[in-house]
């Protein structure tokens, strides 16, 4: 048989693509359950990290469901919606108007403290970066920090996934009096008293910045959700409320 | 059958797997697979890993067309190639994660760089094609040790020297240097530095081995 006739390429080449394309998809299909399974594992191993519950991936679902007490999904009014915390697609969400992103959030309860959990999206070098952020019932002291990348470069922009760049994030704080300042991953290092800074990757820097950005981004998203809340903790104050109207009666009678 | 059978490891089977490791090395010598070299040597685990997943890759390619080597078209004989190589690494990247996940997740950025690696191509092309199934496997065994050894090379002195750690590991803290004033060097980390690591490698290479150097 002479192999470099032309209808013999033809039909080996259409063979080959045939053969490949099918064995591919099989293969992809078969085993996309067990992909997703891992997956979403991941993904509540993530997020229980961030409030310092470290599990396997096999014991994770268990975990989460005793520890996250509650789930819910924002519009960026910070006003509840209908919708499913856990299965919001941040990539899917990122492409849309900014109103009418779905904001999810996590609750979990540390030491008798409320904490609120917030997953992150942004961009790093070569694709995209999340993570997920713990933040105190004051809605300004990070308790936990997990990040994750798709393809940045291992002991470059990939260190964004390690304790040694995650660790300082926690007791950092993202307002500065009333105004939200995020936190900014900083080249050469951050000083040490800065409360909102943590030290950026040698040869990582587009990646660091990628995280910077992404905070920015997403915590502006939530900020009247912050707002809510923290007025609430406010309000919640009954002595501040009695002694604020008590002087305000006064003030009234002296005139 | 008539001819006699050769033995498993005889002297021609055995240069096959050991001349890539120092005469013919497929990336002193041949200069070939700089690319992932110079990308994946900032520590030693991700070249760990990737010296690796290329033997495997590259034995297992070796012998699926070398099986094929009388049924390819010699005109598309190079997509033949790249579907077989693109198609194995796909296929195991899936299977990885479904069921060992972390060793997939550490393999993610690398599946381009397999694909993409001129040394395994250039084993196809240049020995697969025209030998026996066994042969190939042999060859591909031994330019990927070939390979992965001068890879683990560069990325030891680039950890140790960039970072001060091996595998994670902080030696240098522990041997107390950085007390004694050492600073780590951050150009180690960046990508020129594996370049010049593999030009010394090679350096050391023509020194002890003369008949390598062009006259």
């Amino acid at each position: 048989m002479d192999v470099n006739k032309n209808s013999y390429t033809f039909g080996f080449a259409a063979v080959m693509v045939v053969l490949v394309a099918s064995l591919l998809s099989v293969a992809a299909i078969s085993l996309k359950p067990f992909q997703d399974k891992n997956v979403e594992s991941e993904k509540k191993q993530n997020i229980l990290s961030t409030v310092g519950i470290e599990v396997s991936r096999e014991e994770a679902a268990a975990a989460y469901e005793k520890n996250i007490t509650s789930t819910y999904v924002l519009n960026n009014k910070g006003e509840v919606v209908e919708g499913d915390a856990f299965n919001v697609d941040l990539g899917v969400e990122l492409k849309k108007p900014a109103d009418q992103q779905l904001l999810p959030v996590f609750e979990s309860v540390n030491d008798g403290d409320k904490i609120y959990i917030l997953p992150m999206r942004g961009k790093g070098l070569w694709g995209p970066i999340w993570g997920f952020i713990a933040l105190k019932e004051d809605m300004n002291t990070i308790s936990g920090a997990v990040f994750d990348h798709k393809s940045e470069t291992p002991g470059l922009g990939a260190e964004i996934s390690l304790g040694w760049f995650q660790e300082p994030f926690i007791g950092k704080q993202i307002f500065e009096g009333t105004e939200l300042v995020s936190i900014n991953v900083v080249k050469g290092g951050a000083k040490e008293d800065d409360m909102h800074a943590v030290d950026g990757i040698s040869g990582g820097t587009i990646t660091a910045d990628g995280v910077t950005d992404m905070l920015a981004e997403r915590f502006d998203q939530y900020l009247p959700f912050f707002n809510t809340k923290i007025s609430e903790t406010l309000d919640l104050s009954p002595d501040s409320l009695v002694q604020d109207s008590s002087m305000a009666f006064n003030l009234n009678s002296i005139q | 059958m008539s001819e006699k059978k050769e033995a498993l490891f005889s002297k021609k089977n055995r240069k096959l797997l050991i001349d890539p490791l120092n005469d013919n090395n497929p990336v002193t010598t041949q200069v070939l697979g700089i690319c992932s070299a110079l990308a994946i040597t900032v520590q030693l685990k991700p070249a760990v890993v990737m010296a690796l997943s290329v033997l495997v890759v590259m034995s297992v390619a070796n012998v699926v067309v070398s099986l094929m080597r009388n049924l390819i078209p010699s005109r598309i004989r190079i997509i033949v190639q790249l579907v077989v190589i693109a198609a194995l690494v796909i296929l195991v990247d899936q299977v990885l994660k479904a069921f060992v996940y972390d060793v997939s997740k550490e393999l993610s950025v690398f599946v381009g760089l397999i694909i993409t690696n001129c040394i395994i191509m250039g084993r196809l092309e240049a020995f697969a094609l025209g030998n026996t199934p066994y042969k190939s496997f042999l060859d591909g065994l031994g330019n990927a040790f070939g390979y992965g050894w001068i890879l683990i090379a560069v990325a030891f002195f680039r950890e140790l020297l960039g970072a001060g750690t091996l595998f994670g590991y902080p030696v240098l803290e522990k041997l107390g240097l950085y007390e004694m004033g050492y600073e780590n060097n951050g150009m180690m980390i960046l990508p020129p530095m594996a370049l010049i690591t593999v030009g010394i490698i090679i350096w050391i290479q023509r020194m002890k081995n003369r008949d390598l150097i062009e006259s």
